[in-house]
Formats: C-alpha cells, sequence, structure tokens
C-alpha cells in the first residue's frame, strides 16, 4: 500500500509554546482518515502545515514521497475545505468552482466541462449562475467541496467542515461526505472534535491531545479497545472510576466497589465502563460476569441514548447506565433496586 | 396600509428641515439666478448668458477640465497610497495595535485643514524643512521649487483627502474573512491574482464609497488650491469665488456653480457605472 501523506516527528512551535509534538502517522492513499480531538489540541495547526499556511518547525512532511519543505499551499497538491467554507461571495457557483482551474491556465472548453462534470458529481446541476449567499448550508457545504476536488488533488482536508450546520443537515452531510470519498477516491483528512462525524465517516481515526497523537485506530477499535484513559474517557461516553488499589485480580474504586479483573501487568489507577456495557437484570448464570446491585435514583430520558443514573450500593459509586427503550424495562421507575451484570473484558484499565 | 403616529410626523420634521432649508430651496433659488441676465439696460431677464460666458472664454473650461482630471487624479492617488495602509493595519498587525494606529492617522481632522496646509507650507518652501535637508547632504545645489506649484497643490489635497478613502475601505476589508485569502492561495492563486480577483472585487463598495468622498472634496476644495497652489493653479471653485465675491456677478457665480455640480455628479455616475456599483450599497 502506497501512502499519500507521510508524517514523520513533525514538531510546530510558535513562540511560547509547542502546538504539535513530534507527530508521525501515515494516510493510505483514497483513505478517509479523521484527527479527532478537542479545541487547542494542535489539530488544525496540523492541518495547515500539510497545506502549507505553517511552516513545519521540525520534522518532515512528505506527499506521495515529495518532501514539501518550502512548497508554498499554491503548489501543493492538496486543497482545503475551510470552517467557514470561505466561498468568493462576489462569484457564482460556477465562478466559485472554475477558479482553481482557471490559475492552472487550462483551456476554456476544459474548464467548463470539468465544472459541469463536478457540479453533477455534488448535484448542483441547474445552480451555476446562483449567488453563493443564496444558496442553503448543505448546498454552500457541496460548492466548497466541488471547488477543491474539481482541481483533482492527491488530499482533501476538511477543517470542521459541518460545524456551522444545524443538526439535521450535519448527519445528512455525514453520510453524504462518506459515500463522495468513496465514489471519488480522494484521500480525505477530516479534521473535527465532533467525534461522531469522525467514527461514522472515517476509515482511521487518529485521537489527538496536547499536541500528540493519543491512538491512530479505526472508529471500531477506538471504541471498543481504547489505547489510553484520555481516549476511553474522550471517545463515546464512559463512566469514570478512580482505582484505590488492585490485587489479586481484583479491582477496588475508591467508594469501595469491588469487580473482578484478572491478569492486568500493571498496577491501575482509573477504571472506565461504556454506559451500554451494563447488562440489565442480568441473570446470575453468565461467565465472566460481575454482578452489583444498584438503585435507581434518575431516569434520563433521551429518546434512543435514554439513560438511568444508577447508585451502587455497596460502594455508593454513581453510574449512568444505557436504557433500551423497549416494553421489556418501560417499567422501570426511580427508587426501584436493579441488579446490573458486567462482562471482565469491559472493565478498561489504565494508569496515567 | 398602516396609520402613521404622530411620532412618525414629529420626527420628519428635522428631515424636511434639513432636506428643504438646506439643500432644496438654496440649489432651487441658484438655479433661478443663474438663468438671470442683466442687460446693458439694468433690466434683469431670462437668458442663458451666464452660461455661455463659460463656453466663450477659454480659461474658464480649461480650469474646469483641469479640476476635474486632477480631482480624477488625487483620487487614484489617494486609492493607491492608502490601500498598502488599509490593508497592513487590518489584516497584517493585530487588532491591539491597528486601533491605536487608526487614532493616530485621525489627528490631522482635529487639527483642521488650514493648520496642515501652513504645515505642509513649512516643509515645502525653498528654505523649507526638505529643500534644506537636501541641500544639506549635498543631493541638490539650489532649491527646488515645490510650493505654489501642481506638485504641492497635489500633495495638499491628497493629504487632506487621504482619510475619507482608508476609513470605508479599511471597514470593508475588516470584513473580509481572512480566509478567503487563504482558500484563493490554497486554490493556486499568485498574490497578484488574489489581490485582483479576491480583494480589490470584496472591497470595492469601500473604495468606491472612499472614492466618492475623496473626489467630492477634492473637486469642491477652496483652501488647498488657493494657499498651496498659489498663482500657477487654478481651481474651479476659485473661479466661482472671484465671480460672487470679487466682480460680485452673483448669477455668473451662480451658473458655475452649477456647471461643478452637473461635472461631479456626472463623474460620479460615470465611476458608479464602471465599478458596477449601486448608490444606495456604496453609501451605506
Amino acid at each position: 500500500m502506497s501512502y499519500v501523506l507521510e508524517i514523520k516527528n513533525v514538531t510546530k512551535k510558535f513562540a511560547d509554546f509547542t502546538a504539535v509534538k513530534s507527530v508521525s502517522f501515515n494516510v493510505e492513499d483514497g483513505g478517509f482518515f479523521s484527527i479527532l480531538g478537542g479545541s487547542g489540541c494542535g489539530k488544525t495547526t496540523l492541518l495547515r502545515m500539510i497545506s502549507g499556511f505553517e511552516e513545519v518547525t521540525e520534522g518532515e512532511l512528505l506527499i506521495r514521497g515529495e518532501s514539501m519543505e518550502g512548497v508554498p499551499p499554491e503548489r501543493r497538491p492538496v486543497n482545503i475545505v475551510f470552517q467557514s467554507l470561505a466561498l468568493f461571495p462576489m462569484m457564482n457557483v460556477e465562478k466559485n468552482v472554475a477558479f482553481g482551474l482557471q490559475r492552472q491556465k487550462i483551456p476554456k472548453n476544459e474548464v467548463s466541462s470539468r465544472v459541469t462534470e463536478m457540479l453533477e458529481r455534488v448535484g448542483l446541476v441547474g445552480f451555476e449562475k446562483k449567488n453563493v449567499n443564496d444558496l442553503s448550508g448543505g448546498q454552500r457545504q457541496r460548492v466548497a467541496i466541488a471547488r477543491s476536488l474539481v482541481l483533482r488533488p492527491s488530499i482533501l482536508l476538511l477543517d470542521e467542515p459541518l460545524g456551522a450546520l444545524d443538526r439535521k443537515l450535519r448527519e445528512h452531510m455525514k453520510i453524504e461526505l462518506k459515500v463522495l470519498q468513496r465514489e471519488i477516491g480522494t484521500t480525505f483528512i477530516y479534521i473535527t472534535h465532533d467525534q461522531s462525524e469522525a467514527l461514522v465517516m472515517s476509515d482511521h481515526v487518529a485521537v489527538m491531545n496536547e499536541g500528540k497523537f493519543e491512538q491512530i485506530d479505526t472508529p471500531k477499535n477506538l471504541y471498543k479497545n481504547p489505547a489510553t484513559s484520555f481516549v476511553a474517557g474522550f471517545v463515546g461516553e464512559s463512566n469514570e472510576f478512580d482505582i484505590a488499589s488492585y490485587a489479586g485480580g481484583e479491582l477496588i474504586t475508591n467508594n469501595g466497589c469491588k469487580l473482578v479483573k484478572p491478569g492486568l501487568d500493571f498496577q491501575p489507577n482509573k477504571l472506565f465502563i461504556r454506559p451500554e456495557a451494563f447488562i440489565l437484570d442480568s441473570p446470575e448464570t453468565l461467565p465472566d460476569v460481575a454482578l452489583v446491585k444498584t438503585e435507581i435514583k434518575n431516569i434520563l430520558f433521551d429518546g434512543a441514548n435514554t439513560k438511568i443514573s444508577v447508585v451502587i450500593k455497596e460502594s455508593a459509586d454513581k453510574v449512568l447506565i444505557s436504557l433500551p427503550q423497549n416494553a421489556k424495562y418501560d417499567n422501570l421507575h426511580e427508587g426501584d433496586d436493579l441488579q446490573v451484570g458486567i462482562h471482565r473484558d469491559d472493565l478498561k484499565c489504565y494508569r496515567d | 396600509m398602516k396609520k402613521r403616529g404622530s411620532t412618525f410626523y414629529l420626527l420628519m420634521i428635522p428631515v424636511l428641515l434639513w432636506l428643504g432649508v438646506l439643500i432644496v430651496i438654496p440649489h432651487l433659488d441658484m438655479l433661478y439666478r443663474s438663468f438671470r441676465f442683466e442687460t446693458d439696460d439694468w433690466e434683469m431677464v431670462f437668458s442663458l448668458n451666464n452660461y455661455l460666458t463659460f463656453f466663450s472664454d477659454q480659461i474658464y473650461w480649461l480650469t474646469f477640465v483641469k479640476t476635474a482630471l486632477y480631482s480624477i487624479g488625487v483620487t487614484i492617488l489617494a486609492f493607491v497610497v492608502t490601500f498598502p495602509v488599509a490593508f497592513y493595519l487590518t489584516k497584517v498587525i493585530g487588532k491591539k495595535y491597528s486601533g491605536f494606529m487608526t487614532l493616530l492617522l485621525l489627528i490631522p481632522i482635529w487639527i483642521g485643514e488650514l493648520v496642515t496646509v501652513y504645515g505642509w507650507m513649512i516643509l515645502l518652501r525653498d528654505n523649507g524643512v526638505i529643500n534644506t535637508f537636501l541641500l544639506k547632504i549635498g543631493l541638490i545645489d539650489s532649491p527646488i521649487e515645490m510650493l505654489f506649484t501642481n506638485f504641492s497643490m497635489t500633495i495638499g489635497l491628497l493629504y487632506m483627502s487621504m482619510l475619507f478613502m482608508i476609513v470605508p475601505m479599511m471597514s470593508a476589508l475588516d470584513s473580509m474573512d481572512d480566509s478567503l485569502i487563504e482558500a484563493a492561495s490554497d486554490l493556486g492563486a499568485s498574490k497578484w491574482m488574489i489581490f485582483r480577483q479576491i480583494i480589490i472585487p470584496y472591497t470595492t463598495p469601500g473604495i468606491v464609497s472612499g472614492g466618492i468622498i475623496v473626489f467630492m472634496l477634492v473637486i469642491g476644495d477652496y483652501v488647498v488650491p488657493t494657499i498651496l497652489g498659489g498663482k500657477s493653479s487654478l481651481w474651479f471653485t476659485e473661479q466661482i469665488y472671484n465671480k460672487f465675491l470679487m466682480s460680485f456677478n452673483w448669477n455668473e457665480g451662480a451658473a458655475f456653480g452649477f456647471l461643478l455640480l452637473v461635472l461631479s455628479s456626472t463623474i460620479v455616475w460615470i465611476a458608479l457605472k464602471l465599478s458596477g456599483q449601486k448608490l444606495d450599497k456604496v453609501g451605506s
């Protein structure tokens, strides 16, 4: 497999702080790669280094095997879809999309045929002469993507382009973007703080924290097997516990809840359990499942995301548990006792 | 139709007073006077003679054309000189410094036109600052005559009007999202192309509105051409002044005033057409 982008020990230092700390990763050609992290984690700086708007302080950045040192943004085979989209307000849709092609001294008829083809791809036929200010949020999005893709870049960089859209449209655009990427086959590098965007669309996700990558993995592995406590806490929801002691395969939380987790070769101090990992009304007979008696304190109704907040009886630990919205659990009420089970593989332990 | 309350009519009074008493009535009066002519028998009649004077005497319409061309030139110069400053203050340095620097730019306005004009006289005259300096460093042997020429007049007009160009341009540049420039660069545009295709079209409303203000100020200015231009630089406002206050021919003065109004309005109209701007958009 050839790599379209290779990042080797890249560091970015600004006057008073280091935004990116010796990051290394490779992106496979034709993949959908996301960089997920909170604000200020350095993901935008990383993106700006790939696009050429920021210089690399240390390390190497190669696109299709070629070093990008000293190559200005306008000469890199990389295009960006900006967070604000940055559509040119004084031009119509057609002129926005043709802008990049016209800079390359491509013959006029080829420019117009490529623009038409691109607008067909993103479903904007008939909007050629419209002013970009008269389009809806989703249409503007597609113009911005078309404007970049028409140049056939090696990599398309997307800087949280869905951030400004409302929720419904965002859900829709997520799927649309993924389908578009599959169809066109261009490598997408997608920057976001929204884990759902990263998980739904990507082939690989890198979780970034304080200028470093915590984990690069498939969305499923990232969720199932977080490599660090940061990833466990950041990706998806989790109940977090402080571990007081670990001996003989038994964990004891700070509040005194005992759970069996054999085979750890380190002394853990953090424990994470997903809300959906709890087995409600667990039968006693399941293997490797620890049973815990709890009392329901609150039912937090949120449609398919409904959770119950329970207190573990022996330890007073508070836990959030997913509550499926089906007939079986409709009769649960606040104050009820509930026995839940946890499989030992769902106990994620870390040492910070 | 919604019924208007008394507040609506009350608020209309200052508007009507301003427009009517200060603008419409004086102009109508001027228009009326410009068509009045005193015959040899001291009789006032309606006539086109006042306007014919303008066309019959070469000095008048030559001054007229010169005033128009110089005003256009100063407007263009004002744009060329202030654009880099506006760009630097809005896009290159941070907000923290640009506010203070913009305030510094405005200081000459507080001092007043006449004082700044005298300041330029100190700089430009034969034994002034610039000539003394050039003589001292041995670049010239005798003083260059700068004061009371078209050069000194242009400098003065430019200095007086630059600020009115830079303010609307800065506000246009300020409202421009920086990522537009980055996007253009990302799509392969050179610096020159970004300037021509993105920055200029985006800031055109600001440039045109600044341009109109500068042009109007310059074409109607009296102080700078009279003091810095001296005898060698005739300005059309001086002709009007002379008509009113030297030869006491108010009727001809009124006619000349109207010609200036028509001239400047026509040039502004052409400029709006050429730049594809609408007056209401530029005005806001």
